[in-house]
Parts: C-alpha cells; sequence; structure tokens
C-alpha cells in the first residue's frame, strides 16, 4: 500500500491505495496502474449542493467542449488506450465523453444520487476514468489482470474469453476493465462503505487521479 | 574453421532464441505509439471538419471485451486508424477546394451579378460561421428582370432573438383571434 502524495499534502485522510497491474500487463501498458480510496458513504439522493454543482457544471460545458475533448490530453489517453485494448472509443465511449454526450443530450448533467453524481462531477473535472465498489464486498486489494479460463463476473452465466483485462479483487474479478460491474460488488442500497476507483492510463498525471478521487470521496463524505 | 563450425548454432540462436519474443513486444509497444499518434491525427482533423464536413473517424472494434492485441490486430488498428487520417485529410481538401471555388464564385456574381441570375450562395458554403447568403436577384422586381437590372443582395445575417420571440408570441395570438372571428361567425 502507497500512499498519495497530494492526499499526504493536504492532511487528506485516508490517502489513495494504491493497487497493483499483473507484469505481463504492466510490460505490455506502461503507466496503467489502479488507485482506490475506501468512504464512509451511503447510496441515496444526492443533497442539494451537489445537485448545485451538477448544474453548474452544466452550465460550463458546451457543444463545442464536446468535439474538442479528443484534443486534450487525458481523454486523449483513454481513447488511445481504449484502441490499443481492442475497443472503439466511438461505440464504447470513454467515461468522459460518454457524460459530456450525455450532458448535450440531456440538456444537463442529471442527478442520479450518490456515489453516481459524486464519481460525474470528478470525472467531468478531471477526465479520469473513476469506479465504485462496494468496499466491504472487495476482498483485499483492486488490481489490473487478465482473466484465466473458466472466469466470469458473478452474475453473468457466460465465461470470459481468456485474456480478458479485469479489475479484481483477491479473490475474483469485480468488474470488467471499462466495462459492467460483476453482481454483488457495485454499490448497492445495503452499502454502507464506498470504495471508489480510478484506472490510470499512460498519459494521465498521478496529479490528475490524486485529485479525482479526492473530489469523489470528499463529495461523498461531506454528504 | 571454429567460426563455420559454430555458424548453425549461431543461425539456430537468431532464428529461435529467446531474444525474438522480446523483440515482438518491442514491435507491439511501437505499434501502441503508433496507434497513439494516429488517433492524436484523426482527433485533431475531427475537431477541424466538425460542422464543415463529415469525416470517417470510426473503425470495427477488434475485441469484444477488452483484452491484450497481438501484434497482427495491432497492425490492423494502426491500418485502419491511418485509413482513417488519409480519408479525413482528402474529405477536409476536397471541402476546402469547395469553398474556394464558392468564394471565387461570389466575387464573379459581385461583379457581374446579370451573369448569375437568382444564383443564391450561402455563408455556410463558403464555411463561413452563421447565417446569411448572396443572393443574385433582380432590382426592382419584374420591372429590373424585364430591364436586366441585377444586383446580388447580401443578407443581414440570422434573425435576433427578439424577433424570433416576436413571431412566437405572435404565432398563438393570430391562431387565438381566427379562432374568436370564427366562434363569433358562428354564433351571428
Amino acid at each position: 500500500m502507497s500512499t498519495g502524495a497530494a492526499g499526504e499534502r493536504m492532511g487528506w485522510v485516508p490517502a489513495p491505495r494504491q493497487g497493483w497491474v499483473a507484469p505481463h500487463i504492466a510490460s505490455e501498458f506502461p503507466g496503467l496502474g489502479i488507485a482506490w480510496v475506501e468512504v464512509d458513504a451511503k447510496p441515496g439522493r444526492s443533497p442539494e449542493p451537489v445537485r448545485q454543482r451538477l448544474r453548474d457544471l452544466s452550465d460550463r460545458t458546451y457543444g463545442s467542449q464536446a468535439i474538442r475533448l479528443r484534443e486534450r490530453p487525458i481523454p486523449w489517453a483513454y481513447r488511445v488506450f481504449f484502441r490499443q485494448i481492442g475497443l472503439d472509443p466511438d461505440r464504447t465511449r470513454t467515461p468522459v465523453e460518454q457524460l459530456t454526450l450525455d450532458r448535450l443530450h440531456d440538456g444537463g448533467f442529471r442527478s442520479h444520487g450518490l456515489p453516481t453524481d459524486a464519481l460525474n462531477v470528478a470525472i467531468v473535472e478531471t477526465g479520469v476514468a473513476l469506479r465504485a465498489f462496494d468496499a466491504e464486498a472487495v476482498k483485499g486489494g483492486l488490481c489490473i489482470r487478465d482473466t484465466a479460463p473458466g472466469e466470469s463476473l458473478a452474475g453473468q452465466a457466460a465465461e470470459m474469453a481468456k485474456g480478458t483485462l479485469a479489475i479484481a479483487d483477491g479473490a475474483r474479478p469485480v468488474g470488467l476493465l471499462f466495462g459492467p460491474t460483476a453482481e454483488g460488488l457495485g454499490v448497492e442500497k445495503g452499502t454502507r462503505r464506498i470504495a471508489v476507483a480510478a484506472v490510470q492510463v499512460k498519459g494521465v498525471p498521478q496529479i490528475a487521479v490524486e485529485e479525482a478521487l479526492w473530489m469523489a470521496a470528499s463529495t461523498l463524505e461531506a454528504a | 574453421m571454429t567460426t563455420l563450425s559454430g555458424m548453425p548454432r549461431l543461425l539456430d540462436q537468431t532464428l529461435h532464441g529467446p531474444d525474438v519474443a522480446v523483440d515482438e513486444r518491442e514491435a507491439r509497444l511501437q505499434l501502441r505509439r503508433q496507434v497513439a499518434r494516429l488517433e492524436a491525427e484523426l482527433g485533431a482533423l475531427f475537431g477541424e471538419a466538425f460542422g464543415h464536413t463529415e469525416v470517417p473517424h470510426r473503425i470495427e472494434p477488434l475485441a469484444a471485451a477488452p483484452r491484450v492485441l497481438d501484434l497482427g490486430e495491432l497492425e490492423v488498428v494502426r491500418d485502419r486508424l491511418a485509413d482513417r487520417v488519409a480519408e479525413a485529410r482528402s474529405a477536409l481538401v476536397e471541402r476546402a477546394r469547395v469553398e474556394d471555388e464558392n468564394r471565387e464564385l461570389v466575387e464573379r456574381m459581385l461583379a457581374a451579378p446579370q451573369d448569375f441570375k437568382w444564383v443564391r450562395v450561402s455563408r455556410e458554403d463558403l464555411g463561413l460561421h452563421g447565417c446569411g447568403h448572396w443572393h443574385s436577384r433582380p432590382r426592382l422586381g419584374p420591372l429590373g428582370m424585364l430591364m436586366g437590372w441585377w444586383q446580388v443582395k447580401v443578407s443581414s445575417g440570422c434573425p435576433l432573438a427578439g424577433r424570433l420571440a416576436a413571431v412566437e408570441h405572435q404565432v398563438p395570438a393570430r391562431r387565438a383571434e381566427i379562432s374568436e372571428t370564427r366562434q363569433a361567425g358562428l354564433r351571428t
């Protein structure tokens, strides 16, 4: 476990924890990483300050920004990574692009309650890809690895193809990398502690990852 | 003699030795760098073309789920991206050519409106933002048409928000007025 320098500097507790990446995956994708932070928080309706923040973000997000988004360093880095792992970022959208498109489609960032709103604010502000898990259901730390033969996501009947990139805990895959979350590991009604995870790819600075985690966690803590 | 006897072993090492795997990984990393560069180029071209012309920017996904692509698959991604970049560039060049032609057309229309009767060129045709157009029309209507007095009218641009709002108010008011008149007519 390593601590985030920015978090420590700001006296922010808890500091982000750094997950591991399978060595053969890390050698193929230098810069790939996962970091997460755990917060005591429950899912529910977003308080007014969070909804106000979404409205402010809506006012600051325009169509022209959406067009030029792919030229900004962090969204571009995720697009490149999507290409490199066989996905088309114009079909399977990167998180920040999906949110920006939703904003244009819906006329504003709609509130989906916590923790989604907290994550969305941080994703739009920083461009970093974030995921939320039920921290009490996650066994051990998070990591990025490829799946072994016979492994499948909980709640899905089909086995995952060998070599599928997944986020896993000490026991099993908890979700596809930039894909669905396993059943029982996402944030649900009974969740009392939330793990907010950031997937870092080459080109995304560490400071942006720490800022995204700090922003999401502090929003959840304040709620 | 020693060199010759060692040659088969040396050849065998070169072709099947452990270095081959390392080279392939290096090749994959190189291809990923190329993919990154092409994606940046395509993104810039997409942004430049937006609103002027459509550029092809989609490529078929190679995998249903994320995974490490092998050398051949990375080459396919790289080649498809390179194709899209080339297509986007040629689409932009073609669009620029059309806009230049339209610009020249407007200049010729302004110089001799009578040679371009009823021709209308919009700002969009010139790659300009906003509403408006150049329209070759007869001065003083039918009289100008008979006398051959032609001119290029430049429209005044987009309707103002106030004017649009006024129209929006006018239409329901007019409908209500017509409805009232009809009802009054029925009563009498």
